[in-house]
């Protein structure tokens, strides 16, 4: 597998963290090397909260990611902040009912979809993160349609086990955008 | 085997210690350890254990001195400033000759400082964690799964040499997850004769105290200590060695910092660079004997930590004038890039003049 290294940024509630967990338990289920390092304190004023999640067949050095290869990004203030960390060749997954200003950059490939709109449209208010995990798992393959599905079953807690579906139902919503 | 699951350092520490017969914790909150002492509130009600937050930092490490007084796996966590004000309980603890564990997720400082991860409490757990001679074994944990490794084994270690033992893990190392392979739960733990427990009137009364006014006594005490201390350095040092068997520079590096330095170590092998990476795991007794035996064929070594350059002491005792010790850091509660410590390693190796 080629190393993913992904950066998830947006607003604080919007589920990015939640969002890089699904991926990391898919990393774990498929046997690779995995990290999720979460921005914590003042860093996520200011509307960035965001995550490191790193799939590797080798050991992990720094889970910090300086340079990832595809960058989830739910509003303009994160967009800013790490379009240009994105290295080139890398993906850039913009949900577009939430930025206006798309990448410049000719370098990268940038998927736009109105993430959030569409979730909401289907009745799956609060998932557009999932709606983008979908999209990312399309166009990168980093694993199978079962791992992401199994990984949503651990990621979910149990106390919420209803919203499983509801999350699949997003998965599949971003893998048919 | 138990199924891998992915957890916070902090929780997979609180979860290890539980499994190692831990039934009490207490502290007192601080970021960013805050996940180990709400995995605590949590999880030890349900495993019969105490989870008590104190009304302040100097409590509860006095509550710990208490417990560990009666014989009880006892533990409490904090971060940098916590850690200070704990500091003249700790003083008594090892006066008293009692084991415990204090687990510090480092922050920025000095001072209130910032809450990002940060190394710069290397001093204080290495040297003087308190007034008095005395010392604790200190894990430095780089992963996730080792924090679990060493949390389940310190309460061990402390019972067996009768002394605190602390993990220093920083922000980033609490704050990531991994996945992590937990322990079976302990069910043998050991006897502690000298506990506190209440004598019936069948055997002689045991005291726990560190107060000699005879200062021969005091003298002898400490004296007892420092030869306990030997067989702690003779038996318990830890180190892992990345490619060190043919470095010509060998990169030093602990925790957080040291999987910066695996990366750049890893860079500069590809780069035809001859470098290693030496990792120790225990910082207190620092892993003399392995570092020493590198200077056969080291030509320089470097010490990258996330402060303003503390170990480098402790590397300097071992390689003294063999090879020129050098030293990269960010303090703060800035993390360190591999490109920066790639950087360094490259001008060594120009200065090398091969």
């Amino acid at each position: 597998m080629q190393e993913m290294r992904i950066v998830f940024a947006g607003f604080g509630g919007q589920g990015l963290l939640f969002a890089g967990k699904v991926v990391a338990y898919a990393g774990l289920i498929d046997n690779h090397e995995v990290s999720w390092l979460p921005s914590y304190g003042p860093e996520m004023r200011g509307g960035t909260a965001n995550c490191s999640v790193t799939l590797s067949d080798e050991p992990i050095g720094s889970p910090l990611i300086m340079d990832p290869n595809n960058l989830i990004a739910m509003n303009q203030p994160s967009l800013l902040k790490f379009e240009q960390d994105v290295t080139p060749g890398g993906h850039i997954f913009v949900d577009t009912s939430l930025v206006t200003r798309l990448p410049e950059r000719d370098d990268v490939e940038v998927f736009a979809l109105e993430a959030t709109n569409m979730a909401e449209e289907a009745k799956l208010k609060g998932l557009a993160n999932i709606v983008l995990v979908g999209k990312m798992l399309k166009e990168t393959g980093f694993c199978s349609l079962e791992t992401v599905e199994a990984a949503i079953r651990k990621a979910v807690p149990p106390k919420k086990a209803a919203l499983i579906e509801k999350n699949l139902q997003a998965l599949k919503i971003g893998m048919e955008a | 085997m138990s199924e891998k699951v992915l957890m916070k350092g902090n929780e997979a520490i609180a979860e290890s210690a539980i499994r190692a017969g831990c039934k009490f914790f207490f502290g007192y909150p601080i970021t960013p350890q805050t996940e180990l002492a709400a995995y605590m509130a949590k999880r030890m009600p349900k495993e019969g254990g105490t989870y008590l937050q104190a009304e302040s930092e100097i409590a509860a490490i006095n509550m710990v001195y208490g417990a560990a007084a009666a014989g009880a796996r006892v533990m409490t966590s904090s971060s940098s400033p916590g850690i200070s004000l704990k500091s003249e309980g700790v003083s008594y603890i090892a006066g008293t000759d009692l084991p415990c564990l204090i687990v510090n997720i480092e922050r920025g400082g000095p001072g209130l400082g910032s809450i990002q991860p940060s190394q710069s409490d290397y001093w204080q757990a290495t040297r003087a964690l308190g007034h008095g001679d005395f010392q604790m074994v200190v894990y430095a944990p780089a992963t996730v799964q080792e924090m679990s490794d060493v949390a389940y084994n310190a309460f061990d270690v402390a019972d067996k040499y009768r002394m605190p033992v602390m993990i220093l893990g920083d922000g980033m190392l609490g704050q990531m997850m991994e996945p992590v392979e937990l322990p079976e739960p302990k069910t043998e733990l050991p006897e502690k004769p000298w506990a506190t427990t209440g004598h019936g009137n069948k055997r002689k009364k045991n005291i726990a105290n560190s107060l000699y006014l005879d200062a021969e006594k005091l003298a002898r005490t400490n004296d007892e200590r420092y030869e306990r201390y030997e067989i702690v350095k003779a038996n318990e040092q830890r180190a892992e060695l990345v490619d060190c068997d043919d470095a010509d520079i060998i990169v030093v590096a602990f925790g957080a910092s040291s999987r910066i330095a695996r990366s750049a170590v890893r860079a500069a092998r590809e780069e035809g660079i001859k470098a290693g990476l030496f990792r120790p795991i225990t910082l207190w007794p620092f892993p003399v004997d392995a570092l020493e035996a590198t200077k056969s064929h080291a030509k320089a070594y470097l010490s990258v930590e996330m402060n303003m350059g503390q170990m480098v002491e402790d590397v300097k005792l071992v390689v003294r004038d063999s090879a020129p010790v050098d030293f990269y850091g960010r303090a703060g509660g800035v993390i360190p890039t591999p490109v920066e410590v790639l950087d360094k390693i490259r001008q060594i190796k120009e200065g090398l003049g091969e």
